[in-house]
């Protein structure tokens, strides 16, 4: 009985949803007060009814209810409760349904935090939601059902969860990342309202920017524990593969901090409009493809669901419908840039055009190597793929030069910097930044150009971040006075550009210094990685609760001291008869000592993997440090201040926005 | 020049001197970094390359996997039922490596046919094949008319 209600919950929702993209679009149109009054209500609604559906699927997983279809295929009686519960996203239909949970949470949000916008702008941004949603309601109904019977033969239990995702992992991994996914909707939404209605001004930057942020913030930390995630669980020790589904997780990340950061320019200065507007429409667009490109079964990847052909069709033609009709609108709406010329050719706004630059010549390098051998694949042009090299190669110079260029973008200043002021200005922290990076070459042993490049750019972002700090803080009030008066937006950027840092250094130490080595070892066995000595103690067996496992011993010294003793086991999964590797870490700030059970060579030998893996949580630190800057940005008082624009800039409490220009609020839109 | 037109042409030059950087880096690392598949067929009739860094992919033969007791070479044939390969590895496998599994091959192929992998991938879900070797067991089945193993279809995904 529940499951057809969850079902019926669903279709409310679809029909809810249909409503609300098309009555309060119209009441905004035709200026009809009562018809934009329905937005928050259909809201609400939507989202209840939504929420009910998850809520069915959820108690038929932890009631083990195997005439479900779904939950017969990826629950089994015998797994924790909580791996009952994450099992709802497990596969999937399941995980759709998560996706559009947090699809119309977040148009719920935006319709409770929204109050202060004007009426207009909040109906056509909960319709185009309303829209969105529509789509993939549509495409939960019509192809991927998660309430669909096993009737009458309805099993005695069900396959059971993949043993890979019966980890800590699935947990927190897909919803932080579709938060960020989905997230990314609402920025484009605003930016779609704000082509409809032609207002598009540093106020509508300012609304928008925020709902970016935290989207953004979200995402960084969905593909950190995914990183994180494979480490443990299925890398080997690895931590990125550019694995294609990785990729399509990365290209909103790149494409949304370009337009974060352009976000920042048309709300301060007025300017880059329409560039902000397309980067938030592609940004989305990039999220659709993410969507479309796991769940199409066009990849051959960890993340590649088992799924039929409808699926990605429907997926490609709801892509290209955003596409076509949000660059349609664009190219109908988006206003002539006639600007006048407000900044120089060596100011803020520069820098952040050529942080822009780079991060989408990142992110088309990163779509090329993802999507070209897909489109070849197509085409009958031959069954290629590019490999890591590719993207090493590639995109690291791209990443060392972002990072270049934000240590000398952090001293800029609006409108006009000096060029000769901010070389002098450079100076020191350049020299304090090869010192740091020197001394980080003598500690790991060895010189080597890219690792040295990849040090030297962290330590310079990190350098100069803090210098900034130290000039915006002197006040003659003293030391801490001039550090509470600054923003916490200026904190959250400060955390952002360290986190970045910290993980460059960790990304570059690790590829270049970390050791891995695969030998063949009995019990007693003696193996040396680095300073390090790996004893193999012995192994036998261990029962859990659904698996047997071969559990290792074994101890790591150094120089003859104990450091620590590891057991990674070989389980072997009572249903389906999977077997899976679970390593054991010894982890620490600055190193990560790793030890995996390959197989079984012969009676008593067996192929092990171990690892030295040097400042490897700087890696996923860092993207906690950025989010953590997000969350902090978007607390500043600025944004919860009346929304109008001037009033809002001048009230503000950095000083650089206090010399926003009155015409750069009130021109530039055809 | 005018200042204007000026700071736009420096806007210009820069957009387009990231997009030939970009552009230039892509195309240069793309040349390097193509790995062609090809099928256990394609592979004993001389249509792979040798010692180019190439994918092999099929199903992993019954009874063919030969391990060195001393270190961590193995040896198996890779099928796809109308011709196989032979593989060699050094290393370690994946769990759900397993003779009648489907897998890809990373390496090269030396001058007596035989195939040296860097790199051995199976796939996580035991009902998922990739891609190219779900259409390298179809080729196969089909060119010679007979019927697809049981174990081998493609409509996996």
């Amino acid at each position: 009985m529940y499951p057809e209600l969850g079902q019926l919950s669903l279709i409310l929702a679809l029909m809810l949803a249909v409503l609300l993209s098309v009555v309060p679009l119209v009441g905004s149109l035709t200026g009809r007060d009562n018809l934009q009054a329905f937005a928050r209500p259909l809201t609400t609604g939507m989202f209840v009814f939504v929420g009910l559906a998850f809520a069915v699927l959820t108690h038929a997983f932890l009631t083990d209810d195997f005439s479900v279809a779904y939950v017969a295929n990826n629950s089994n009686s015998m797994l924790p409760w909580y791996y009952k519960f994450s099992a709802v996203w497990g596969g999937h239909e399941g995980s759709l349904l998560l996706w559009i949970l947090m699809l119309t949470g977040w148009t719920m949000a935006v319709a409770i935090f929204s109050r202060r916008l004007p009426a207009v702008m909040i109906s056509q941004v909960l319709s185009v939601l309303g829209m969105v949603s529509v789509g993939f309601m549509l495409f939960i109904v019509m192809t991927s059902n998660p309430f669909d019977r096993l009737l009458p033969n309805v099993p005695a239990d069900g396959a059971d969860l993949n043993p890979l995702l019966q980890d800590f992992g699935l947990i927190v991994h897909p919803p932080m990342l579709y938060m960020g996914y989905v997230g990314f909707a609402v920025a484009f939404a605003f930016a779609i309202a704000a082509l409809i209605n032609g207002r598009l001004d540093a106020a509508w930057a300012r609304w928008s920017r925020p709902w970016t942020t935290v989207a953004w913030a979200f995402l960084s930390v969905g593909i950190a524990l995914g990183s994180w995630w494979a480490y443990y669980e299925l890398g080997w020790g690895g931590w990125w593969f550019w694995d294609p589904v990785e990729n399509a997780s990365l290209l909103p990340w790149l494409a949304g901090t370009a337009l974060m950061h352009s976000l920042a320019v048309t709300e301060k200065r007025g300017v880059f409009k329409s560039w902000t507007v397309l980067l938030a429409i592609v940004t989305f667009s990039l999220s659709l493809l993410g969507a479309f490109l796991v769940r199409s079964g066009v990849l051959t990847s960890v993340h590649a669901f088992a799924s039929d052909p409808e699926r990605g069709k429907f997926l490609l033609a709801l892509l290209a419908l955003t596409v076509l009709a949000s660059l349609m609108l664009y190219a109908f709406r988006a206003p002539v840039v006639h600007v006048r010329s407000r900044y120089g050719s060596l100011s803020r706004e520069i820098f952040l055009l050529l942080n822009n630059v780079l991060l989408v010549s990142a992110t088309l390098l990163v779509a090329v190597g993802t999507l070209y051998p897909l489109v070849l694949d197509f085409f009958e042009l031959g069954k290629i793929s590019i490999g890591e090299p590719f993207f090493n190669l590639t995109f690291s110079p791209l990443a060392i030069a972002t990072g270049l260029l934000l240590g000398a973008g952090t001293f800029s200043r609006w409108k006009k910097t000096d060029g000769g002021w901010l070389a002098r200005k450079l100076l020191w922290p350049l020299a304090v930044s090869i010192l740091l990076s020197t001394a980080v070459m003598v500690i790991y042993g060895g010189f080597k150009p890219w690792a040295f490049l990849g040090v030297f750019t962290a330590a310079w972002v990190t350098v100069t971040t803090f210098w900034d700090l130290w000039d915006k803080s002197s006040s003659k009030k003293g030391r801490v006075h001039g550090l509470k008066r600054q923003s916490r937006s200026y904190y959250g950027m400060v955390l952002g550009h360290l986190g970045l840092a910290l993980t460059m250094a960790g990304a570059t130490v690790v590829s270049n210094y970390g050791i891995e080595r695969d030998v063949r070892m009995v019990p007693g066995d003696v193996a040396e990685v680095g300073d390090y000595q790996f004893r193999f103690v012995d192994i036998g067996e261990r029962r859990g609760r659904n698996f047997t496992a071969q559990y290792g011993t074994f101890e790591v010294l150094r120089d003859g001291k104990h450091v620590a003793e590891l057991h990674p086991e070989k389980r072997q999964y009572a249903v389906g008869m999977s077997v899976m590797t679970e390593a054991d870490i010894d982890a620490g700030l600055f190193r990560d000592i790793f030890v995996a059970v390959g197989e079984r060579i012969s009676d008593n030998a067996w192929a092990i993997r171990l690892q030295y893996k040097p400042l490897i949580r700087w890696l996923w630190l860092g993207a906690l440090f950025m989010a953590a800057g997000g969350f902090l940005a978007i607390s500043d008082r600025r944004y919860r201040i009346r929304d109008r624009a001037t009033e809002g800039s001048k009230s503000s409490p950095q000083p650089s926005s206090t010399q926003t220009d009155p015409r750069s609020t009130a021109g530039a839109v055809s | 020049m005018h200042p204007i037109r000026k700071k736009r042409l420096t806007v210009v030059l820069f957009l387009l001197a990231g997009l030939s950087i970009a552009v230039g880096l892509t195309t240069y690392a793309l040349r390097q970094n193509i790995n062609l598949f090809y099928d256990p067929s394609q592979i004993s009739a001389g249509e792979a390359p040798v010692d180019v860094r190439i994918r092999a992919g099929g199903m992993v033969q019954e009874g063919s996997v030969l391990r060195d007791p001393d270190t961590l070479k193995v040896e198996f044939l890779v099928t796809d039922y109308s011709a196989s390969v032979p593989i060699e590895y050094v290393g370690i496998l994946p769990d759900l490596f397993a003779e009648g599994q489907g897998i890809v091959a990373m390496g090269r192929l030396n001058s007596e046919g035989r195939f040296v992998a860097d790199q051995v991938l199976a796939k996580h879900d035991e009902n998922y094949m990739p891609p190219e070797v779900a259409g390298a067991l179809e080729k196969a089945s089909s060119a010679e008319g007979k019927p697809m193993p049981v174990n081998a279809k493609p409509a996996t995904y």
